[in-house]
């Protein structure tokens, strides 16, 4: 089996349910989401407005489930999509959407048109219309195990390195802990300090927690592809993992769409409820703070800001959490001018990351961030996703600001209270 | 009373002063909207008027239009231009009858052809000649016959102008309008069941006067008498503004003398000067009697969609076209959602799974 | 046919039919959209779908401050419009007494003349989007033919409403108050065929897109 475009539009017509039909049927070329998209607002053409990268999927919407589409496609009236066209939206759907969610937030009549790229993504990616730098990703996620091609090794030298340099043990495949955490191949390869910092705040508030040598990876090209079988892998080895070391949770790391894949998409994607909970690295922190485990001293003096991984808070949910955590230890915060759930995208999420023929546009569209940054000028941005880091100080570079990035887990880290720990 | 005395010889043969004219003829004067300046030459006209021959068909009527006209409580200067006009023919007032009043149409006819005034009240039936005859002549050969020498015709009444009540649906005497047999001569509609006497009078004087007939609206109408709604000339128009109206003819709203639009006003699309006049020596008119305008002076008012329903509201019944499409829609709305979920399904199933290997296109496919 | 058979006609048998298809054709597409059906949620919720859908309804109807900033023209003259419809249909007299003969249920009705005034208001208001949809490059780009034929149906009754209530001398009034019921019964024709079905159906899609974000803990 290959890909086709028949395949593509089966697919299509299988994604689409009540909520695509609704907002289909909204929508009234307002174009107020092209205002709420950063790729229109710093490139200002009109073909990265929101609604038209779904353009392929509405006419299918159109010719398969209304009335007068039907009539008009049995006589003739209306052309079906054509591969080319699926070929021409390519870009729209995957270099110029990082699934942000922002213009679902915008919409006067209420469209979630995010929901509707993720889904739109299911016919692209069978279609043969996928990126090839995601599609390479992809494969080496299910073939390796992790899109970067992180091997157990890796994995193994760096928890070697983090337990002499911290002197901490960090458990792996310990059964019965409480917490199963996650990381992903950019916190392995680029933050491993992350590793350190978590050891040291679960140490600190006795936390019973590990590592799987067999499902350590949590971030999810099936989901950015959007292919949902090869997302469900995925997600079913960190499943069958968690089950096997009979934790309680499973931790999401610093990762937005690692987050989304295993707390939102997972249980969807296997088709059945876990038996354990997942939580953001930071709902637990927080937890941790508000069950009073976790004692600070000393705060950054420095003005701080915080970056809403999209996937963490507009489509995660966990919003407040990191302001709670920031306030702990941050003496000088301060949000930029739209915030939380009104966050701007990095321009990098939703896969952008790892389609290399998307960088000139996902530098382009930095410029909204370095806009935000602007209005307040910080001295370091705090975030909480090891990909929004590697962006952000991507475009930083580019646009010539001199400001460091910064983990938000790792910041408490460094502040733990000596006495308990 | 002599054929050639003028208007003014006979006007004040009859005790009418040289004051009581000149109001009369200020009076006309601003009916047709003329300035005040006119007044002296519309006098000087009038007077030197020669007494018009007028000869008066009534077909298919009800005689109300000539009551209206007949029917003034004290003698009134209009009243009196009528009594002065050479009234030849009519055969509800004449005393002649049968062929002998016919003979005396036929000889007014013959001495002004071409210069006597042809007043019709009501309608022509054209189904069957026989539905309305006179002297055994049926209405419509009497009607071009007489049109012939006529100067200009007056239409008086809502039958003659527009067909009125005889035409109402199903119309079994296949009643027409004058102005639906006559092309060729001017035609002055005084539509109004009946019309407002002072409109007659003011265009016979404008005729006798100018020689013409008035300004005209797109219904035929003198717009002098014809040019605002009453609606607008209302004086419980400032309750409609304000969203005040009887909902019952004695309610609250009926007692305080608001707005009737509810109660089926027809005031808002009707043409006539009764708000501005009134009737019965401008005592007053239906709405000020606290009862809808009926529209009568518009083309067929009878069949408007009835007198107590208010003019927004539909004519059929809407409620039950809306609960029948409700019921339609949801059948065929779950149909058609059947068929969806059946196409879904069927994608489902069609779907093959889909492995990395299936991310890019085969070489024989594109 | 004269002009009291024109206006029966659309004041009967055409409203009947201008009923048929608007009715039928709303229940049409709501029972469409509903009956694709969507998957159960198997996630942990973290907050309640239902109070998240709901509460989008209403908050979608006020922009977020960046919106208003960014997009300040669309959404002040959306506003003018929408409001300036709902006064000019559901407020003025005449027409209360046709929703009450259909539906059996009325209201007090604003006086007329801040009917008249806010009728010229949203005229304007309509002129002004379309100037802006047709000069705006991302309107202009995502506009078809229908969006013009909805602009089309949705300004004629107001033009034509204003020309009968003040009975504009371009024809007898009977037939303006024809044509303006004609313009109301193309526009319910049209309606359920077109992008004015956002009317029905901004519920659903805001119930949607609050019910998703709800469920996460999102408020959107
Ligand atoms: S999800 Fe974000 S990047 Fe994608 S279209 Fe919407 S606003 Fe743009
Ligand atoms: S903001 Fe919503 S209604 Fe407006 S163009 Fe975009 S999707 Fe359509
Ligand atoms: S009573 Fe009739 S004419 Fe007078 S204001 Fe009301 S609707 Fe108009």
């Amino acid at each position: 089996m290959s890909a086709s475009l028949q395949r593509g539009l089966n697919a299509f017509k299988e994604q689409i349910d009540a909520p695509v039909a609704a907002f289909f049927s909204s929508c009234v070329r307002c174009g107020l989401c092209a205002n709420a998209c950063l790729f229109y607002t710093e490139t200002g053409d009109p073909k990265y407005t929101p609604i038209y990268k779904l353009e392929p999927l509405r006419r299918v919407w159109r010719q398969e489930y209304t009335f007068w589409g039907r009539l008009a496609k049995a006589v003739g009236l209306s052309k079906a999509v054509t591969d080319e066209e699926l070929g021409d939206w390519e870009e729209l759907v995957y270099d110029s959407c990082t699934m942000c969610g922002r213009c679902s937030m915008v919409c006067p009549v209420g469209n979630d048109i995010t929901y509707m790229i993720r889904k739109m993504r299911e016919g692209m990616a069978v279609a043969g219309h996928a990126p090839v730098g995601l599609v390479g990703a992809t494969k080496r996620a299910v073939e390796i195990g992790s899109p970067m091609g992180v091997k157990l090794p890796a994995l193994q030298a760096q928890i070697r390195h983090t337990e002499t340099e911290f002197g901490l043990e960090i458990p792996v495949d310990k059964e019965g802990a409480d917490y199963l955490l996650l990381l992903s191949s950019m916190e392995i390869m680029n933050f491993p300090e992350f590793i350190g910092a978590v050891a040291k705040i679960f140490k600190h508030a006795g936390v019973s927690w590990t590592i799987s040598s067999e499902a350590f990876e949590a971030t999810n090209s099936g989901i950015q592809i959007g292919v949902s079988e090869i997302a469900a892998e995925l997600v079913q080895r960190i499943v069958t993992a968690a089950e096997k070391l009979k934790v309680k949770s499973v931790i999401s790391p610093e990762c937005g769409h690692a987050y989304m894949a295993i707390r939102w998409e997972g249980p969807n994607l296997i088709g059945r409820p876990y038996s354990f909970k997942v939580v953001h690295i930071l709902e637990l922190l927080d937890q941790l703070r508000a069950e009073g485990r976790l004692q600070t001293t000393g705060k950054e003096s420095q003005r701080l800001t915080y970056h809403d991984p999209c996937q963490v808070s507009r489509r995660g949910g966990v919003v407040d959490q990191p302001r709670n955590l920031l306030n702990m230890v941050a003496e000088d915060f301060v949000e930029m001018p739209e915030t939380g759930t009104m966050n701007w995208c990095c321009g990098a999420g939703g896969g952008v990351s790892s389609n290399e023929r998307a960088d000139e546009i996902r530098l382009k569209a930095f410029n909204r961030k370095k806009q935000q940054l602007d209005a307040i000028h910080p001295q370091a941005i705090v975030s909480a996703c090891s990909n929004c880091r590697i962006h952000l100080e991507d475009g930083l570079e580019e646009y010539g600001m001199d400001m460091p990035v910064i983990s938000l887990t790792e910041t408490i880290a460094e502040h733990l209270a000596e006495d308990k720990s | 009373m002599s054929k050639d005395e003028t208007l003014g010889e006979a006007l004040r043969r009859q005790g009418i002063t040289r004051r009581g004219f000149l109001k009369f003829c200020a009076a006309t004067a601003s009916m047709m909207a003329l300035p005040p300046s006119m007044v002296p030459a519309i006098a000087a006209a009038l007077e030197k008027a020669m007494r018009p021959s007028v000869i008066w068909l009534s077909f298919q009527e009800c005689t109300g239009c000539t009551e209206s006209l007949t029917r003034s409580h004290s003698p009134t200067v209009e009243g009196l231009i009528f009594d002065t006009i050479s009234l030849d023919y009519h055969h509800t007032l004449q005393a002649a009858s049968g062929s002998a009043a016919e003979a005396a149409r036929e000889a007014a006819m013959e001495e002004n052809y071409g210069k006597y005034i042809l007043v019709v009240d009501g309608s022509i039936p054209t189904a069957n000649p026989g539905y309305s005859t006179i002297a055994g002549i049926s209405n419509k050969s009497m009607l071009l016959d007489t049109a012939k020498g006529a100067a200009a015709i007056v239409a008086v009444g809502t039958c003659a102008a527009y067909g009125g009540i005889p035409k109402a649906k199903p119309n079994p005497t296949g009643a027409v309008a004058v102005s639906d047999l006559i092309k060729d001569k001017p035609i002055i509609n005084v539509s109004g069941c009946p019309p407002i006497p002072v409109v007659i009078t003011g265009v016979l004087a404008h005729f006798l006067t100018f020689g013409t007939i008035p300004e005209l609206d797109a219904l035929g109408r003198p717009k002098a008498y014809y040019g605002q709604s009453i609606h607008d000339r209302c004086y419980r128009r400032p309750f409609y503004d304000k969203g005040l109206f009887a909902n019952t003819f004695d309610d609250e709203g009926a007692k305080k003398g608001w707005c009737l639009y509810k109660l089926g006003c027809k005031g808002p699309t009707t043409y006539n000067a009764c708000a501005t006049t009134k009737w019965n020596e401008g005592t007053s008119f239906p709405i000020e009697a606290g009862h809808p305008c009926l529209g009568c002076s518009e083309p067929d008012f009878w069949d408007g969609g009835g007198f107590y329903k208010a003019l927004s509201m539909p004519t059929e019944d809407i409620t039950r076209a809306a609960v029948y499409a409700v019921g339609a829609g949801a059948a065929a709305g779950v149909a058609l959602g059947a068929m969806n979920r059946a196409k879904k399904a069927r994608a489902v199933k069609t779907h093959e799974k889909v492995t990395i290997n299936d991310l890019e296109k085969g070489a024989d496919d594109d | 046919m004269t002009e009291t058979e024109l206006l029966l006609w659309v004041r009967g048998p055409a409203l009947q039919i201008a009923t048929v298809i608007f009715v039928l054709g709303i229940v049409v597409r709501i029972a469409g959209i509903l009956m694709l059906g969507r998957k159960k949620n198997l996630a942990e919720a973290r907050g309640s779908a239902v109070a998240g859908g709901l509460r989008t309804i209403l908050s979608r109807s006020i922009p977020d401050p960046g919106t208003l900033q960014r997009s300040t023209f669309n959404v002040v003259a959306g506003y003018i419009f929408h409001i300036g419809l709902f006064i000019t249909i559901l407020l003025f007299a005449p027409h209360i007494l046709l929703i009450e003969d259909v539906f059996g249920v009325s209201w007090p009705a604003l006086p007329t003349p801040i009917v008249d005034a806010t009728t010229v208001v949203t005229i304007i208001a309509l002129l002004a989007v379309l100037i802006h949809r047709l000069r705006h490059p991302v309107m202009r780009f995502l506009s078809g033919f229908q969006d013009y034929l909805v602009w089309l149906v949705t300004i004629l009754p107001l033009v034509t409403g204003y020309l009968a209530f003040h009975r504009v001398g371009i024809a007898p009034p009977p037939t303006l108050l024809a044509i303006h019921i004609l313009s109301v019964e193309l526009l319910m024709v049209v309606f359920p065929f077109t992008k004015l079905m956002h009317t029905f159906s901004l519920f659903m899609a805001r119930y949607y897109n609050g019910a998703i974000s709800g469920y996460k803990g999102v408020k959107s």
